[in-house]
């Protein structure tokens, strides 16, 4: 009671220090908080994004830019190699995304399955590829896919296969970039999977064996319809990381041979940094951005609206 | 017995994983030559000092991981920082232009990294910062999906936890250090794992925002030296496995902040 009355008549005095109003209250917080991420919003999401619109319609850079309306995307829809891009990029993620989550499926099942010994060890290995630093693996690749000394030639030739040169030929090459992707991103997906697999109560399977349900029935009837929000998430994902594919053809091909490995992505870097055509790199990555949001809405559509 | 057959498939997937690095190891070790013999080397060679400083002679190896150490962990903490202040108060506080700030922010995940690289580096330049470590990290400090992290996982934190330290008299910046940190703990470090993991393979921004080899980070560093015709394999691989071993002991030490940063990425999108 009688703190109460001191500290009352503290504040009508117009306080010791102990008692002033502090500098962050409730109310000013909050702007307080938000302060940081909304000036790096400002300055390196919203105005990049906003100035790259710009840039995409102008030709030349500094002093000698100049607008030239939408000359750049005329000329992107005129460009074959523009189509010889797309053609790749949709190509190896037609081969690639279905071949990489099947494969991640299955290993997420048999890194779930309670018949397995050390499995720890096993989840801990075929994460580990998902930590490699791209340039750290395409160096790893480049080399173990070298033609005459390669350690996969040397693999394949214990089953009689004669040396493949990986790199050097159109066909050949973009398996390679599939085949890194895929042993790459496999183990991480796989792992999103088991946190899915994981995340299914027992008590369904359970049920359904009381009921006589066979393994594979219980996998089509309960694993499957539990796990397809991850399913269509990791599809969504995986179709959006290969439609911005850049890393593994920059180290391993350079978008050789004859622009076989050539993605949207590459393109843009060269236009950008090799030719510095800064105009026409900005119209290559706003058409990027236009696919990527088709194939975000198609997935919208899919999942039936907002999470 | 039931499960010898898959715990064998799944030593074979293992091996398929794991195989690479423990060549890249073996690689270091052994001269330019042996590297590109016909039969790979699965032994350790005698040329791992020689590569190194070989390593050290053409790209300033030292310097280079200093640089890269540098940078990741500047730009790391400063982003957690960032990320769960603004995280705090998009699920703690009302204010004017919250959610039309939020859904701006999340928009942005959508939309391709190579959107916004060619006015940040306009930008760069014009401010003189091109080749300077301000360079590399400034446009790295807002990282939408650690804000929306942070967010998801103090909307799951009790109000009450927070107005129960009001009630005892707390500010709110003591709330912020007393509370609100500490039970963020493990989503912090899950988050700074993700980013650092994320900082320290960066490639292609160091690459063009990084003009003389003494700014180079680790990445662009090995990429040029590759490029270079006639490189000595030797230290490449000396290089990679430094750029790589790193991360791989932090992963075995942090499994679980890891796996959970980048489930979070995932699964919470």
């Amino acid at each position: 009671m009688t703190l109460t009355m001191t500290r009352e008549a503290a504040t009508e005095r117009g306080g010791s220090p102990r008692f002033r109003r502090p500098l962050v209250t409730r109310r000013n917080i909050p702007y307080l908080l938000i302060l940081p991420a909304l000036l790096g919003f400002l300055c390196f999401k919203a105005y990049p994004i906003l100035a790259a619109m710009y840039i995409s319609l102008t030709t030349g850079a500094g002093a000698a830019r100049s607008f030239v309306g939408l000359d750049n995307y005329v000329r992107l829809v005129n460009d074959p190699l523009f189509w010889t891009a797309l053609w790749n990029t949709t190509l190896i993620l037609v081969v690639q995304v279905p071949i990489m989550l099947l494969l991640a499926l299955l290993l997420a099942l048999g890194l779930n399955s309670s018949f397995v010994r050390l499995r720890g060890l096993w989840r801990l290995g075929v994460f580990m590829p998902s930590l490699t630093g791209l340039v750290a693996y395409g160096v790893m690749f480049s080399v173990i896919l070298s033609k005459d000394s390669g350690l996969l030639n040397w693999l394949l030739g214990f089953v009689g296969i004669d040396a493949i040169n990986w790199l050097g030929t159109p066909f050949w090459a973009r398996i390679a970039i599939v085949i890194a992707l895929t042993w790459h991103y496999t183990g991480y997906t796989a792992v999103i999977y088991l946190a899915g697999l994981q995340s299914i109560a027992k008590e369904l399977y359970e049920a359904a064996m009381v009921d006589g349900a066979g393994a594979i029935r219980r996998f089509w009837s309960i694993t499957v319809p539990q796990l397809r929000p991850i399913l269509l998430l990791t599809v969504v994902l995986s179709t959006i990381g290969t439609l911005q594919l850049f890393d593994e053809p920059f180290v391993l091909t350079g978008g050789g041979p004859d622009n076989s490995t050539l993605t949207i992505s590459l393109y843009l870097y060269q236009n950008g940094f090799q030719y510095f055509d800064f105009g026409y790199a900005a119209a290559i990555a706003y058409a990027l951005t236009l696919i990527v949001a088709g194939f975000g809405l198609v997935q919208l559509k899919l999942t039936g609206g907002k999470k | 017995m039931k499960g010898w057959p898959l715990t064998f498939a799944l030593a074979a997937v293992f091996a398929l994983c794991v195989g690479p690095f423990y060549w890249l190891a073996m690689a270091a070790t052994h001269g330019n030559s042996e590297i590109f013999a016909e039969t790979p080397k699965f032994y350790p060679g005698d040329q791992l000092g020689a590569n190194t400083a070989k390593l050290e002679e053409s790209i300033g190896l030292v310097n280079v991981l200093g640089n890269t150490l540098f940078v990741a962990v500047v730009q790391t903490l400063i982003a957690i920082v960032v990320a769960l202040l603004a995280g705090y108060a998009f699920a703690k506080f009302e204010f004017r232009g919250r959610n039309a700030f939020f859904v701006l922010l999340l928009s942005t995940l959508v939309i391709p990294g190579g959107v916004t690289i060619i006015p940040i580096f306009e930008m760069m330049n014009d401010l003189g910062l091109i080749d300077t470590f301000p360079a590399l990290i400034l446009p790295n400090l807002t990282v939408p999906f650690g804000i929306f992290l942070m967010r998801q996982s103090l909307l799951a934190v009790p109000d009450e936890l927070l107005d129960a330290a009001r009630v005892d008299g707390a500010g709110e910046l003591r709330v912020l250090w007393r509370v609100v940190v500490p039970v963020m703990r493990p989503v912090l470090a899950a988050l700074g794992v993700f980013l650092f993991l994320g900082a320290w393979n960066d490639f292609l921004w160091p690459l063009i925002a990084m003009r003389t080899p003494e700014m180079f980070t680790l990445p662009v560093a090995l990429a040029t030296l590759q490029a270079q015709a006639r490189t000595d394999f030797g230290q490449v691989m000396v290089g990679t496995a430094i750029s790589s071993l790193p991360m791989m002991i932090l992963f075995l030490i942090l499994q679980k902040q890891f796996i959970s940063g980048l489930l979070a990425g995932a699964t919470k999108g």
